[in-house]
């Protein structure tokens, strides 16, 4: 018998067209998410071919990235202040209502950041493969998904076809031995794992995450440890489907129910890696030994553990150019180092888990003077939930903004920015010049940290917060 | 798109490694609904002052610079986002082609769709061409090789199918609407 991974069992069940020499694999898609920013020249490439969308039912939209989060008006609807923005959110309603598609508009009590909102309504299904005009897509991966980012004009081949032109990546076990201590969450692994492997360290490979540290994650922090998959390079993170998985879906509004449930129930059983079966690359990590950690740097591979200081780098141009940037030197520690903004956010870190994390430390605190705190619920599910437990309350009495569902400050394409040369931790993904607003400073850390750090105003060990 | 056989240009050097799409265009410049005129706003943050002013220690700024239609980036060019604006404004802008050590995955497939050429070379062949900004290079997709201004020819690896596609200046779109009657078995047997 052949073993295969989870991986390989998912590519061979879509491949309408095994790859040969001269021509890739002709790749079929299950679901096609979609959002405002990556998607309007897809659609205008459609019309220029008189082309319709070929299985629209399998595609799904959102709009999130330039939507703003600020509260709403008395009227209960949202002001977008900027013109450009609002054009490209008309333009995505236009392209849904033409080609067939459902949109979970700004407004609806379904709308989010597409990332949270695949998953949460159930959407997102184990052997799926799963495409987004959006590199964060890695996420659902968390479901035993094959999910990846695509361009734009591959979100047309896939709105025309169903299908895209694909080579076969390589497989990359990653494989995490031992239990997380009490402080370190699944960002703190990831982030651990980024700085193990480098940011180009997975790029041609899809990984696979195994190991008890990982069958012990509750859904939500699987997703965060796939979603950064793509800081590592990687074109997907997995995770093999197990009764964490079954009872997160079970119930979701998308699930199968009844007979159809007990049917998906047994293939997706079949999904996990064969024992014994082969990965071009393998790494083991122990979760026991890990720290919180935190980024110095301006990607996300320039991470190191909270005590830890600002190393030295073997290529010069690269490390220099960056800390100028972050104004830090080698040698130098972060612990203690002042910041103005937290962010509790984004695709990585704002379901309710994150945000029952980020107010156990905020409950009854306050917030540092001159720290501008903004949390924002990664969708309108979540932040119904998170009112109705009362997190809502306790994130205002801290004195942190709460705001409407979106991406936000952590692309800062809707007016939410960090100001020039402000120092900000962040629960989102990615520190890179100018990702939070032009001159912003990004520490990435774990909701717990950024908790702490609201409280501080510095970088702070949240581990002495709990004692 | 534009077919692409052979390439001789000056090189810009920007030797960072790890360059990623929101350097290459910021998030800010992605309002958009049409891929017409994102040049301007290429590496926007490193070729512009706060005031809009060119910065005058970009290399793009420099006059030597102008018309050049290959660059050279330090490793792991085009990481993080999957913005296809990225490729869309360095073609706006007049480049015809990436080189470097590596290239992320989605940057190299976005760029491929476009006319973009991603040269992967090897880190010395990199080295020599770091070394002499500006120098004058040859790029053939036919022979998949580059040539140095000494003459040494280095070959780069390239999908078979993407190289067809760009010499004869044809996209992967109608091939796959090709593959219908494929799709349509799979989807009766499968889904
Ligand atoms: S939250 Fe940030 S990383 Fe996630 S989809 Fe939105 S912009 Fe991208």
């Amino acid at each position: 018998m052949i073993r295969r991974t989870l991986f390989e069992k998912v590519w061979d069940a879509h491949l309408v067209r095994p790859e040969r020499a001269d021509t890739p694999a002709v790749f079929y898609i299950d679901l096609h998410l979609i959002h405002e920013v990556t998607s309007p020249q897809a659609f205008s490439l459609l019309r220029e071919r008189k082309l319709r969308a070929r299985r629209p039912e399998r595609a799904i939209a959102t709009m999130d990235h330039s939507t703003p989060t600020t509260p709403r008006n008395p009227d209960g609807r949202l002001s977008i202040v900027d013109t450009q923005a609002a054009t490209q959110i008309r333009q995505l309603e236009t392209n849904c209502k033409e080609f067939g598609i459902r949109l979970f508009a700004l407004g609806s009590d379904r709308q989010g950041i597409i990332h949270v909102i695949g998953p949460e309504l159930g959407f997102t299904q184990p052997g799926r493969t799963i495409v987004c005009g959006d590199s964060h897509t890695s996420t659902h991966g968390a479901f035993g998904a094959l999910a990846f980012g695509i361009g734009t004009t591959e979100v047309a081949h896939v709105l025309a076809t169903q299908c895209l032109l694909q080579r076969k990546p390589k497989t990359f076990a990653i494989q995490v031995e031992g239990q997380l201590p009490h402080g370190v969450t699944a960002k703190d692994l990831i982030l651990a794992i980024i700085a193990r492997i480098g940011i180009g360290g997975g790029t041609g490979h899809v990984i696979e995450y195994t190991g008890p540290a990982i069958r012990a994650l509750s859904m939500e922090e699987r997703m965060t440890v796939c979603n950064m998959s793509i800081e590592a390079g990687a074109r997907a993170g997995m995770i093999a489907p197990d009764d964490t998985t079954f009872d997160y879906l079970a119930g979701r509004p998308e699930a199968p129910q009844g007979p159809a449930w007990e049917q998906a129930l047994k293939a997706w059983r079949r999904l996990p890696s064969d024992e014994g079966a082969a990965y071009d690359r393998e790494v083991t990590i122990d979760a026991s030994s890990l720290e919180p950690m935190i980024t110095y740097g301006t990607n996300p591979g320039m991470v190191i553990p909270i005590r830890g200081v600002v190393p030295d780098s073997s290529n010069q141009t690269t490390q220099e150019k960056s800390l100028r940037y972050m104004g830090l030197r080698p040698g130098q520690r972060l612990l203690g180092h002042p910041i103005d903004v937290v962010f509790i956010g984004s695709c990585t870190n704002s379901r309710l888990s994150d945000l029952r994390l980020a107010a156990s430390l905020l409950k009854g605190q306050k917030v540092a003077p001159g720290v501008r705190v903004l949390v924002v619920p990664g969708s309108q599910q979540v932040k119904k939930q998170a009112e109705t437990e009362g997190l809502d309350r306790i994130f205002r009495e801290a004195g942190a903004e709460w705001r409407e569902s979106g991406c936000s400050m952590c692309i800062a394409m809707n007016g939410d920015q960090v100001q020039p040369g402000q120092y900000a931790v962040s629960t989102s993904n990615r520190n890179f010049e100018g990702r939070q607003g032009v001159g912003s400073r990004t520490f990435l850390a774990s909701p717990l940290t950024a908790a702490a750090a609201a409280i501080t105003g510095r970088i702070t060990d949240v581990r002495e917060l709990l004692k | 798109m534009k077919p692409i056989q052979i390439i001789t240009s000056r090189c810009v050097v920007l030797p960072m490694e790890n360059i990623d799409t929101d350097q290459i265009i910021p998030a800010r410049f992605l309002k958009v609904i049409t891929k017409n005129g994102l040049g301007q706003w290429l590496f926007a943050d490193w070729r512009y002052d706060r005031d809009g002013a060119p910065r005058s220690d970009f290399v793009l700024n420099q006059p030597e610079s102008a018309g050049a239609q290959v660059l050279v980036a330090g490793d792991n060019f085009g990481c993080g986002s999957s913005r296809e604006h990225a490729p869309w404004a360095l073609l706006d802008h007049g480049f015809r082609a990436v080189v470097s050590t590596s290239i992320a995955d989605i940057f190299r497939s976005n760029a491929l769709k476009n006319g973009l050429l991603p040269v992967v070379i090897d880190p010395e062949t990199h080295r020599r061409l770091t070394a002499h900004p500006g120098a004058t290079v040859t790029i053939d997709l036919e022979a998949c090789t580059i040539t140095l201004p000494d003459q040494t020819c280095t070959s780069f690896p390239i999908d078979a199918f993407a190289r067809n596609c760009m010499l004869r200046g044809t996209d992967e779109l109608g091939f796959l609407l090709a593959q219908e009657e494929a799709i349509a078995a799979y989807e009766r047997e499968f889904s």
